[in-house]
């Protein structure tokens, strides 16, 4: 019984601590942050080093990269998060091999991905410093995520569907289009959502791929800034950048918060959504 | 409610399209300066950079940074237009040109609460080569001195380790930085810390109310004031580098960076213009 | 079942895809190998760990204090993190009532999107003057240890908590009419049952630990030694590449990519780890 207590009062210890710490966090980026914080702060291009200005054609450029990225790797890991559950055996040697390499690569230190995607996109393939070259290195980066979520949202649709379809004489693409897709949305949306989150908090891989350039970008081949870039910049090479860091830091956490927000609210329509066979 | 977000999909769609295909009318005479380099160079550059694109319309310039040796070895490659160097050539880069666009120096600093006002240069070269480990031994407080260096390839540290006629393997530190606002942090947050960076960086920093102070080198105090008149021995000049005489671009951007009418700039990033 | 033509065309597409997702792999460490093979030609791979010291202007290479630096960071955070983590999971799962199991959960979640720039950030300006106050210099192995585990809590935290609504609600009932108390039900049954989930997350956890490079590059201190205490400052592998690569020619740069394959190495063991594990269970 003694136990019970003892360890009750630890859960909440606990609790208390890490909710504690991290609200002090918050708390301390929102005090120095929100009073920069505005509108024209958001649309406004970084002055004087980005001490003062704002923060314009760096979300911009951020978005822009995060496109790339995403239009890059959602297709590929669709196909193959289909081919690993739908198209073979969860023993076949060669679907094993496909799922232990993609292991590595979700293991992949972001830093490594930065060094490969400076050696390769950048110097390799001439792309140079640009947001095409920070955004197929994110690319790679958030692959194996999207594929993982994207398989497991697969496998949880039941076979119901599968042998129903069958027995309809459905070929097995339109089963995939028409019932198992749309049927494994939510855990898309949120695989993506979750793959999106991955690439805008990124610094590491976007230092040595997509520069420094914190001009509005013109085309995916120009140098453009990742806002966690400005952030990390602001904070460690700009003598009296940390006001603007911390109104930065704000802006990237509140984008995260509605990129979360349009993905739980996308995944909850989703789930109401009734499967239609068209045609 | 499906529609709606059907709709504001396909709007931001067609908008990133629009925003990556539109083409201006003289797009294809857009021209493009490269620099890359000195990060201690590279916020100047930058803002000398934008000045200029509003005078040329159809050039664009994008800096890069890194550091000295990375804009030496760019420039000298071509992967730059224009290398961008905190510091003079050495020898074996003469085949460069360089176009000192600033001047900068490098100051020690300590934690304004610690009660050490100066320290010779001897003393400098033991506390960073640890044989001297405790402030009480330089008049100061008892207490353990935390020496802050910075990483490998930095020209600050070049040019303070050949000032103090130190090498790198000597040094022993406890802690070890990358760029100048890092150290500034670090001894900021720190009352027994040493450190040296960019005078301009700290001069502005204990200006704006931060814990720091800059220590004299041999009685000369570390100011911007005293980097004008050229008293303050250990200073350098920021410097842009080309490989053989600059043409087109590259020239009209060098000869633009060194004009009066950039000196707002450069005093704006706390370093000084160089008199002309 | 035989495929019709458009299923087999379907079948071709995906299985190029995947092997394009797959061979990315193979393409990170040839590149790797590549940008290193100047450093690795007349270095013997010995001197990596023999030399004095990591002065790679001077041409000296060790890495040895670096890996142990990662090793040590990585494993006082996740030993910090895992009972925190877990705790966390069961207090929003069993303990706290449903209204504030929901507030903790939401917060846990805006904490896993905080990007380590900014963990990094306030690690420097608030935490480190702290600890430094304790004991100087203040930005050290400690300090990297505590903002790396607050970074790897919410992902403990939020798959601890995903394992344990996955384990079946017969269980509860059958140990509840057994008249267990609620810790006894919760070391008995439930944590027991979703074993797997919790290692897994913390495997994730670790990797994540491992791969941090910002936060811990402004925290850390950075000077290539081994520590002696927790108060001693260390640089990590990835902290290392960070903090040099944007100011390497030509060797020194080539030994950075020799970091890069060592951190390679030490992920592909820990996969090698996690699936040995993975096995033993299942053999069990």
């Amino acid at each position: 019984m003694f136990k019970n207590v003892l360890t009750t009062v630890l859960i909440w210890l606990t609790a208390l601590i890490v909710s504690g710490v991290f609200v002090w966090l918050l708390s301390d980026i929102v005090i120095h942050g929100l009073p920069r914080l505005s509108w024209a702060f958001l649309a406004e291009a970084p002055k004087n080093a980005g001490r003062s200005g704002g923060i314009g054609p760096i979300i911009i450029s951020t978005l822009s990269i995060l496109l790339v990225a995403m239009v890059t790797a959602t297709p590929l890991s669709l196909a193959t998060a289909v081919l690993l559950s739908e198209f073979t055996e969860n023993d076949s040697v060669i679907g094993r091999l496909v799922r232990r390499s993609l292991d590595v690569l979700a293991g992949v230190p972001s830093i490594v991905f930065g060094l490969f995607g400076n050696a390769f996109f950048c110097i390799y393939l001439g792309l140079g410093f640009s947001i095409l070259s920070g955004g197929l290195t994110l690319a790679c980066m958030v692959l194996p995520i999207l594929i993982r979520t994207a398989e497991e949202g697969l496998q949880a649709t039941p076979d119901d569907y599968r042998l129903a379809a069958a027995a309809l004489g459905m070929s097995r693409s339109a089963t995939l289009v028409h019932l198992l897709l749309p049927s494994a949305a939510p855990a898309l949306i949120a695989g993506l959502m979750l793959g999106v989150g991955r690439a805008v908090a990124e610094t590491a891989a976007l230092i040595f791929t997509s520069g420094y350039v914190d001009r509005m970008p013109d085309s995916l081949l120009d140098s453009g800034r990742a806002l966690s870039v400005h952030i990390y910049d602001l904070s460690m090479n700009v003598a009296g950048g940390d006001t603007n860091a911390y109104s930065s830091a704000l802006m990237l956490i509140l984008l995260l918060l509605i990129i979360n927000s349009i993905a739980m609210s996308l995944a909850k329509q989703w789930l109401h959504r009734d499967i239609v066979l068209y045609e | 409610m499906k529609k709606l977000v059907m709709f504001v999909t396909l709007i931001l769609l067609i908008g990133a399209v629009w925003f990556f295909l539109r083409t201006k009318p003289d797009d294809t005479k857009v021209e493009k300066l490269v620099l890359t380099g000195s990060s201690t160079v590279a916020p100047l550059a930058a803002e000398i950079g934008k000045r200029f694109e509003t005078l040329h319309s159809n050039v664009r310039v994008d800096v890069q940074t890194g550091g000295s040796s990375r804009g030496v070895s760019d420039a000298r490659a071509g992967l730059a237009d224009i290398g961008m160097a905190s510091r003079s050539l050495k020898e074996d880069e003469k085949d460069l040109l360089s176009f000192t666009i600033a001047l900068d120096g490098i100051s020690v600093i300590l934690n304004k609460a610690n009660p050490v006002e100066a320290l010779n240069k001897q003393q400098i070269v033991d506390i960073y080569t640890g044989r001297i480990t405790n402030w009480k031994d330089v008049g100061g407080n008892d207490a353990a001195i935390t020496v802050v260096n910075k990483a490998e390839g930095r020209s600050t540290l070049e040019l303070f380790l050949h000032y103090f006629g130190l090498k790198n393997t000597d040094i022993k530190p406890q802690v070890v930085i990358g760029d100048n606002q890092q150290g500034i942090k670090t001894v900021m947050g720190n009352p027994n810390a040493i450190a040296y960076v960019s005078v301009g960086t700290a001069e502005y920093e204990s200006s704006q109310g931060a814990a720091i102070k800059l220590l004299p080198l041999e009685s000369i105090a570390a100011s911007v004031e005293n980097l004008r008149n050229r008293s303050f021995p250990l200073s350098r000049p920021l410097n842009l580098v080309t490989r053989g005489e600059p043409a087109g671009l590259a020239k009209d951007f060098i000869e633009f960076a060194r004009l009066p009418q950039v000196n707002d700039l450069v005093e704006a990033q706390y370093f000084v213009p160089v008199p002309r | 079942m035989s495929l019709s033509l458009a299923d087999k065309q379907l079948a071709a597409l995906l299985w190029g895809c995947a092997l394009l997702a797959a061979a990315l792999v193979l393409l990170v460490l040839l590149f790797l190998f590549k940008e290193s093979w100047p450093v690795l030609q007349h270095i013997a791979l010995i001197r990596f760990f023999n030399d004095t010291s990591w002065h790679p202007v001077d041409g000296l290479y060790k890495l040895t204090p670096m890996l142990s630096a990662t090793f040590y960071s990585t494993l006082g955070a996740v030993m910090l993190a895992a009972p925190l983590g877990i705790a966390s999971a069961l207090f929003s799962r069993y303990y706290a009532p449903s209204f504030l199991a929901g507030c903790y959960r939401r917060l846990i979640e805006l904490l896993a999107g905080i990007p380590s720039v900014v963990y990094g950030f306030w690690g420097l300006t608030t935490l480190a003057p702290l600890i430094g106050r304790l004991h100087p210099p203040g930005v050290s192995l400690l300090t990297g240890i505590l903002v790396l585990t607050l970074m790897i809590l919410p992902t403990i935290a939020l798959t601890a908590d995903a394992a344990l609504a996955a384990v079946p609600a017969a269980y509860l009932r059958g140990a509840a009419s057994l008249g267990l108390s609620r810790w006894g039900l919760i070391s008995g049954v439930t944590l027991p049952a979703a074993r797997p989930g919790v290692t897994a997350g913390i495997m994730l956890a670790a990797g994540r630990a491992i791969g941090e490079t910002m936060a811990v590059l402004m925290v850390a201190g950075n000077v290539v030694q081994q520590p002696h205490s927790l108060y001693d400052s260390v640089r990590t592998l990835t902290a290392n590449i960070a903090l040099e690569m944007a100011y390497a020619t030509g060797d020194h740069r080539a030994a950075l990519f020799v970091s890069g394959l060592a951190l390679m190495c030490v992920v592909l063991l820990l996969v090698g780890m996690a699936e040995l594990m993975s096995q033993e269970r299942r053999h069990v």
